[in-house]
């Protein structure tokens, strides 16, 4: 479905990716975990085909359709038009199954995106992504500023569409215990490389990555430290 | 109270004019943040054109409508020179306008020389309310009314339309729907050249052009476009009213050589006005 080679991106002299690879199988669900500046914004806008890669190379089988950090929402535009515009490359941009996969959108269809609450707005940016009938959606920190609720919400209908449609879903998390939790396979990407990789579960067990993003025995520590 | 009636009317038509110039810089600056300043060069080659095929035995209308065509493919050419390399700075883009909008002047005056040029118009006077208006501009006006209306016919209520204004919204989130803001760009430049083109053919008859008119034409457009922050159109055409009446006025009462300084002096008090209330939160709003 998805494949990378040795991937390397740079911007002017700095280099973002060095020699990535990845994999996403056809219907998977891969969360791909790493600290703030490791590259996973990159990776995702790369594969999107709005940077080109220096080296190495990536290869997509179907449409991949991108919820971006921040929602990146047109916000003086209605919800409606947000959905539509999802559908850019493709020729149906009927939103019912949006407004039926997301009940609460249907009333809020004529608000100015702008304005609503920060739920209902990834809402409408995982619906605006839906609309373009993906093969795989990349969803880029989809528990950014969010309530944990709200959070588990979204969570829940990521799960549900994969198992109900086959969509894979490459999940990128600054939230690693969410991320680990969802997806049975995940990479951890650091300051441009894949540090490690494999299935959650050994993953989560991995002393260095218990430590780095789940609030390991290190976090602790250093928490203490400050409190004390 | 008759004579200023009079000026108003005359400031009213080519205010409008001013309104199609200013919604050319509105349409370019949003889709591509870049301020097209060889916007008044479209009017000057849609006037001169009309000219010409009116000369060589194009009845009006076809006329008219082959200018403004011509006019817009000025404006596709401009936007690929300024705009074709993807990535390029808006900065850098400006200086491109710029320079074309200099360069213009030689292919102008290779094509049509270099003395002014005007052709009649429709002739005659109406009677309204105890002064007399041209015909031409209860035309100017009628033309400009329609043209808004198909414009926010097709910005509010057309797919294309609305893809455009994402990208002003948001272009990062309009490059991942798969829209092609670049693309987008130059059709944005294409109507902007139309829209410079429809006001140099109904300025034309009433003020001849020559191959520099159009550092007034952008002048007077640009000082209305800032009304609205570069961004709104509707903004920008009661500030191109405002501004039109403003300097019939001026010309009528005191100087026609002082009418041109009324534009620099709202644009000159508008931007500072609006960059000591600018916020960050007022820059989003579009």
């Amino acid at each position: 479905m998805l494949e990378v080679e040795d991937l390397v991106v740079r911007y002017g002299q700095a280099t973002a990716l060095d020699g990535v690879g990845l994999r996403v199988e056809r219907g998977e669900m891969v969360a791909l975990v790493g600290p703030n500046g490791a590259g996973k914004t990159t990776l995702l806008n790369t594969i999107s085909g709005l940077i080109p890669p220096a080296a190495g190379r990536y290869r997509l089988e179907g449409r991949l359709a991108q919820v971006p950090e921040g929602r990146q929402l047109f916000a003086g535009m209605t919800v409606e038009d947000n959905l539509r515009l999802g559908a850019w490359r493709v020729r149906d941009r009927d939103c019912r199954r949006i407004y039926d996969l997301f009940p609460q959108l249907g009333p809020l269809r004529r608000r100015l995106a702008g304005t609503l609450s920060g739920g209902e707005q990834q809402m409408v940016a995982v619906g605006r992504a839906l609309m373009a009938q993906p093969d795989l959606l990349a969803v880029d920190e989809l528990s950014l500023g969010l309530a944990p609720l709200v959070v588990d919400a979204l969570a829940e209908h990521l799960v549900r569409l994969n198992r109900e449609t086959g969509m894979a879903i490459l999940l990128v998390e600054q939230n690693a215990r969410l991320a680990l939790e969802l997806c049975p396979r995940a990479y951890v990407l650091e300051a441009g490389r894949i540090a490690a990789s494999g299935s959650s579960e050994e993953l989560s067990r991995t002393a260095a990555v218990r430590a780095a993003y789940l609030g390991g025995a290190a976090d602790e520590a250093a928490a203490t430290g400050i409190g004390s | 109270m008759t004579l200023f009636l009079q000026y108003a009317v005359s400031g009213i038509a080519t205010g409008c004019t001013f309104a199609l110039v200013a919604t050319g810089f509105v349409v370019i600056y949003r889709v591509s943040r870049v301020v097209n300043f060889a916007q008044g060069v479209f009017a000057v080659v849609a006037g001169m054109a009309v000219s010409s095929f009116l000369s060589r035995g194009l009845p009006h209308g076809p006329a008219e409508v082959l200018a403004v065509a011509l006019a817009a493919l000025a404006g596709l050419v401009v936007g690929v020179i300024a705009i074709g390399r993807r990535g390029t700075p808006p900065l850098a883009s400006l200086i491109i306008t710029l320079g074309l909008g200099i360069g213009s002047y030689a292919v102008i005056i290779l094509i049509w020389g270099d003395q002014p040029v005007s052709f009649t118009g429709l002739a005659g006077l109406a009677r309204m309310g105890g002064i007399s208006v041209q015909y031409q501009f209860l035309l100017v006006v009628a033309v400009t009314a329609v043209t808004f209306g198909l414009l926010s016919l097709f910005f509010d209520h057309t797919y294309l339309g609305k893809a455009l204004t994402a990208c002003s919204s948001n272009p990062y989130a309009a490059r991942l729907v798969g829209i092609d803001v670049r693309r987008m760009g130059l059709l944005a430049f294409t109507l902007g050249g139309a829209l410079g083109g429809l006001a140099g053919v109904l300025i034309t008859p009433l003020q001849p052009v020559s191959f520099d008119s159009d550092v007034g034409i952008a002048i007077n457009g640009f000082a209305a476009a800032i009304f609205g922050g570069l961004l709104r159109p509707g903004t920008a055409l009661v500030g191109a009213l405002v501004l039109g009446v403003a300097e019939a006025l001026v010309a009528g009462y005191y100087r026609a050589s002082f009418e041109s300084g009324v534009a620099l002096v709202v644009m000159l008090g508008l931007m500072v006005w609006q960059a000591g209330r600018r916020s960050p939160a007022a820059e989003e709003g579009a």
